[in-house]
């Protein structure tokens, strides 16, 4: 085999796939860092506050001050610590939070003169399942740092953690799940492609229920405000990474953060329409689809931050109560209409 | 009543009620004070920093009664007294622990000759042990330094004593 014909089937895939990964995480990681600074605003301004304002032109800058501040500060292990576990916990964090989205398509199929190009690292025909998947996986690194921590704060949060996050995968599985038999499809870019038209073809609207049981599921999955009890930083100080510092703690942050874009750019792809422009008229159609998939993602992420804001936080019972007494059934209701409406002529509704 | 809770829970109207609330407040003027650059206004009662004051002859006013030491509830004052040559009673040392001192004000309110007194200035600090220990010294100067602002606040209460 010739050093050519070696770079070719070897090398040039992997650095072609390498390229992919950092043109999706790097852009992500932007996202994630501003996305910190947007909500401080957010949440300022609805405080009567102006928030962040003095790094940089308009506080613009705060994110890289704040990843600069964490970078240099030491990471701390506890005494009583189990190291091992302790170091890969925030791994085991972040790495799903990335992994889901190499199945996450950002555009329509584009037709180039070299062929087909999806915007997407893998597309896979099971890309949903994946997600579910690989998202489930998230919940190891919670449960793992409570427990590596050996302190009392962080095990109590990261059980809270623990039994949020598999209450709520079951509701939101669900929700999913009134999708897949919508589109009959598990592939995200086909459950895109089924609802091609204007925002009253997309899904929100015959499956209004599983779409705001989906959204508020997937804030609960997040460990996000309402839902924040794994970190209660009134009760229980900060949860499951009490005793993380420096850059391990940062690992947290950036999943929590990469989660909340994941959840909201999927809910906009599942029910939102995708990159489909709301109304299939002419100034609406030239704006490209990769744009409208970003406004609404945006839309869904100002919710998450809009919600902090507004409510405060669930009780544990009331947290359990809602999402097996509320939701579940709810689910479970709404996908027996989906699959005996698609056994009558009222099928095109559901498509 | 039994229609319209049914209405208010699954379409969330209690919760919309509430985001709308926040929402507009989005868009209201901000009240925030951009300290360093912007400041509040300050009360001539506002109490501060301790200053010893002096009569316009330079002569300082404190007698060393001792009446602030007493009525320091969080003892922070610390006072010793000597006869001086000209036969008056003054301190020799006048200390007030800044990290123990309350801020309440009953030194000033006790003061019969009007010698220690809050000033206006809070933006103060200490980088090692014992820099907020404040001596007799330091609290003179500061009564100097700030003289025309003491009495312009003392003026502007004095209606009200």
């Amino acid at each position: 085999m010739t050093w050519a014909s070696w770079s070719f089937t070897y090398v040039l895939p992997v650095a072609w796939i390498l390229l992919q990964i950092v043109a999706v995480v790097a852009p992500l990681m932007l996202a994630v860092a501003y996305l910190t600074v947007v909500e401080r605003k957010v949440i300022g301004h609805m405080q009567m506050r102006i928030g962040p304002n003095r790094v940089g032109p308009g506080g613009w800058l705060q994110p890289i001050a704040d990843g600069l501040k964490l970078l240099f500060k030491e990471s701390i292990f506890p005494a009583q610590a189990n190291k091992g576990v302790y170091i890969i916990a925030p791994l085991l964090s972040i790495g799903p939070a990335l992994l889901a989205w190499a199945v996450i398509p950002f555009g329509p199929t584009y037709q180039t003169p070299y062929g087909e190009v999806t915007p997407v690292i893998a597309d896979i025909n099971v890309s949903l399942l994946f997600f579910l998947a690989v998202t489930s996986v998230g919940i190891y690194g919670v449960i793992m740092a409570g427990w590596a921590a050996n302190s009392k704060y962080s095990i109590l949060g990261s059980m809270r953690a623990g039994a949020q996050m598999i209450s709520y995968e079951i509701a939101m599985g669900f929700a999913l799940i009134g999708v897949i038999m919508a589109a009959n499809s598990l592939n995200i870019s086909e459950i895109v492609e089924a609802q091609a038209g204007g925002f009253w073809q997309w899904y929100w609207l015959p499956l209004l229920p599983l779409f705001v049981i989906y959204f508020i599921s997937g804030v609960a999955e997040t460990n996000r405000l309402p839902f924040d009890v794994a970190e209660g930083e009134s009760e229980i100080v900060a949860g499951f990474h009490v005793e993380y510092a420096g850059m391990t703690f940062a690992l947290f942050f950036l999943a929590e953060y990469a989660n909340m874009i994941l959840i909201s750019i999927l809910t906009a792809l599942l029910f939102l329409g995708g990159w489909y422009s709301p109304f299939p008229v002419v100034p609406f159609t030239w704006i490209p689809g990769p744009v409208w998939l970003l406004l609404k993602t945006a839309l869904f992420l100002f919710f998450f931050l809009w919600l902090r804001a507004t409510f405060p936080r669930f009780r544990y019972d009331q947290i359990m109560r809602l999402g097996w007494k509320v939701f579940i059934p709810v689910t479970l209701v709404w996908i027996a209409v989906v699959g005996v409406a698609n056994l009558t002529p009222l099928r095109p509704l559901f498509h | 009543m039994a229609a319209p809770r049914i209405f208010q829970t699954w379409l969330l109207t209690e919760l919309w009620r509430g985001l709308m609330l926040t929402g507009r407040h989005l868009f209201k003027r901000k009240i925030t004070v951009q300290y360093p650059d912007e400041y509040t206004p300050m009360s001539p009662r506002f109490r501060g920093l301790h200053a010893l004051r002096r009569y316009p002859n330079g002569e300082e006013r404190c007698i060393a009664c001792k009446l602030c030491e007493a009525v320091c509830p969080a003892l922070a004052i610390t006072i010793e007294s000597e006869e001086r040559d000209d036969g008056t009673r003054r301190t020799t040392r006048y200390e007030i622990d800044l990290t123990k001192c309350i801020y309440c004000g009953l030194c000033e309110e006790s003061c019969p000759v009007d010698s220690i007194v809050e000033t206006h200035i809070f933006e103060f600090h200490g980088e090692e042990r014992g820099d907020l220990i404040y001596g007799k010294e330091k609290l003179l100067a500061i009564g100097d330094r700030y003289e025309a602002e003491i009495a312009e606040a003392r003026r502007q209460d004095a209606p009200y004593r």
